[in-house]
């Protein structure tokens, strides 16, 4: 999803995972009906979809293991599952080694990942990237989207907002371009263009 | 259920491993609230030291009824009994006529005058009840008693009640002003109280505002509220618990240290001494006392902090 700032990409993606409520209109996602949900339902929706953001949002007082392990401690999963599950997620973002250290002490790319690890370790369906890469060097940005890449062949619908045509125009896919709040192009294996 | 339980345990160990890697901040939290606990402990047991002072000042307030040398002995037992049945009267005793001038000659001995009178006339003073109030603010009820007029008659007519005049001026005065130093001990702990609890909370919020972004990535994760809020009730919890027994065995030690080291039995108007046997003798409930107020507060200053950042957004 491509759109100049101000456009609405974060704004939508609020909206999918309920940090805010539309003022008109109707969002389903996976059959559930963002209007029939209460407040209690949210955290129960929030742990069918996996966000990435641009800020990582990493809880600072934790290692990268426990950040991840959070995400399935919040789903009530045993110890031991958790200690199997989180190395083959730290294997998928190619970040083995670095379990004990703490978000501080890793570079940007590496906390995207650990970030992107967080978001699919719980195997959703959908996974959110709101402009995953712009804090990072172009260098950086391409190991995170080569993960993205990978977990959607692994079956998982990726969507991700960004501003670099660079990747847009790399990864021939389906680009939908917002303007003023509105889809001004929807087209497959598209370049970028505003 | 196992997993409740599981959720519980976690949030319990989550609880002590921030409580341990927030280690300068939950120092910073237990100093504020071992101070204000101890000023709490601190005015408690000052106000009841000072409590005990005035009653036993208060104690020594009585009334004397002087009998009449025609009463009978029946009559003025059947007084006694009247009176012990008042429920403002603690208790009366009976000094006879012989008891009266012993009293006398202990507190005025080498009296020639008095002697003189004495060989003269015989026993000049009369029996009397010695009437101890419960209440040197509730004499005026056992007066009113002593002033029926089947009562009066059995009194002695030259030596009117010690509740009258000067000395019934005196009394009261002296009532009223326990009275309000009573009052105003108690007022001084509610006040001490109310601050230190304020206090308390405000330094516990502040430490959960420091973390409010925290609380905002697991809300997004899709944290439950409990599973969000429960370590920092732990952590909260665990704060007061520490201090109240820092705050505890620091009053202990004080008390105790000055009324040894002093060899005094009080400074001022504070009895050092009933004030540190006071606190040897009540040591367990205060503990607990202290105990509560800690774990009390920690909880709920954790509910209402973490609260406004729990919240859901509607923003529209």
């Amino acid at each position: 999803m491509v759109g100049q700032s101000g456009a609405g990409k974060t704004t939508l993606l609020r909206l999918l995972t309920r940090e805010e409520k539309p003022t008109s209109g109707k969002i389903i996602v996976g059959g559930v009906d963002y209007d029939k949900l209460k407040d209690s339902d949210v955290p129960l929706l929030r742990r069918k979809i996996g966000v990435v953001f641009q800020d990582f949002k990493l809880l600072p007082n934790r290692t990268v293991f426990e950040n991840i392990a959070y995400a399935l401690e919040i789903v009530g999963m045993g110890n031991r599952e958790i200690q199997r599950t989180v190395p083959k997620v730290l294997d998928i973002v190619n970040l083995k080694g670095k379990e004990k250290n703490m978000p501080l002490e890793l570079s940007g790319g590496e906390r995207q990942r650990v970030a992107i690890a967080r978001a699919i370790v719980r195997q959703p369906k959908i996974l959110i990237a709101d402009e995953p890469t712009g804090n990072l060097d172009p260098k950086h940005a391409w190991d995170v989207i080569k993960v993205l890449e990978k977990i959607n062949r692994f079956g998982t619908t990726v969507l991700l907002t960004t501003h670099n045509q660079d990747i847009v125009n790399r990864l021939k896919r389906r680009v939908v371009t917002l303007e003023h709040g509105k889809i001004s192009s929807d087209r497959a294996n598209a370049k970028y263009k505003i | 259920m196992k997993r409740r339980l599981h959720t519980t345990y976690r949030i319990i160990r989550t609880g002590f491993v921030n409580f341990v890697r927030n280690l300068s901040l939950a120092a910073a939290a237990i100093a504020v609230m071992t101070v204000t606990l101890t000023i709490i402990l601190f005015s408690v047991i000052a106000s009841t030291t000072f409590n005990h002072t005035i009653t036993q000042l208060t104690d020594k307030i009585d009334i004397s009824v002087y009998l009449s040398s025609s009463a009978s002995d029946s009559q003025v037992q059947t007084l006694e009994k009247q009176l012990n049945k008042l429920v403002t009267v603690k208790s009366v005793d009976y000094i006879s006529q012989d008891q009266a001038l012993a009293d006398y000659e202990a507190e005025n001995p080498g009296d020639t005058q008095f002697q003189t009178v004495l060989t003269e006339i015989g026993n000049p003073l009369p029996a009397s009840l010695e009437i101890h109030p419960v209440d040197p603010n509730q004499i005026q009820p056992i007066k009113n008693f002593l002033d029926k007029p089947q009562n009066v008659l059995l009194e002695d007519a030259q030596n009117p009640t010690s509740y009258s005049g000067n000395r019934k001026q005196a009394i009261d005065n002296i009532a009223k002003a326990t009275r309000i130093l009573k009052e105003a001990g108690v007022l001084t702990v509610i006040v001490f109280a109310l601050i230190s609890v304020l206090i308390i909370f405000n330094t516990l919020r502040m430490a959960i505002f420091n973390r409010r972004d925290e609380i905002g990535i697991m809300r997004l994760l899709g944290a439950s509220t409990w599973y969000i809020r429960g370590p920092f009730v732990v952590e909260n919890v665990l704060y007061g618990i520490i201090s109240a027994l820092l705050s505890t065995s620091l009053v202990y030690i004080l008390f105790n240290g000055s009324a040894s080291a002093l060899h005094a039995s009080s400074l001022g108007l504070l009895d050092i001494g009933y004030a540190s046997s006071y606190l040897k003798a009540h040591t367990f409930l205060l503990l607990t006392i202290q105990l509560m107020i800690g774990i009390v507060i920690g909880t709920v200053s954790s509910i209402i902090a973490t609260r406004r950042y729990l919240k859901f957004k509607t923003i529209k």
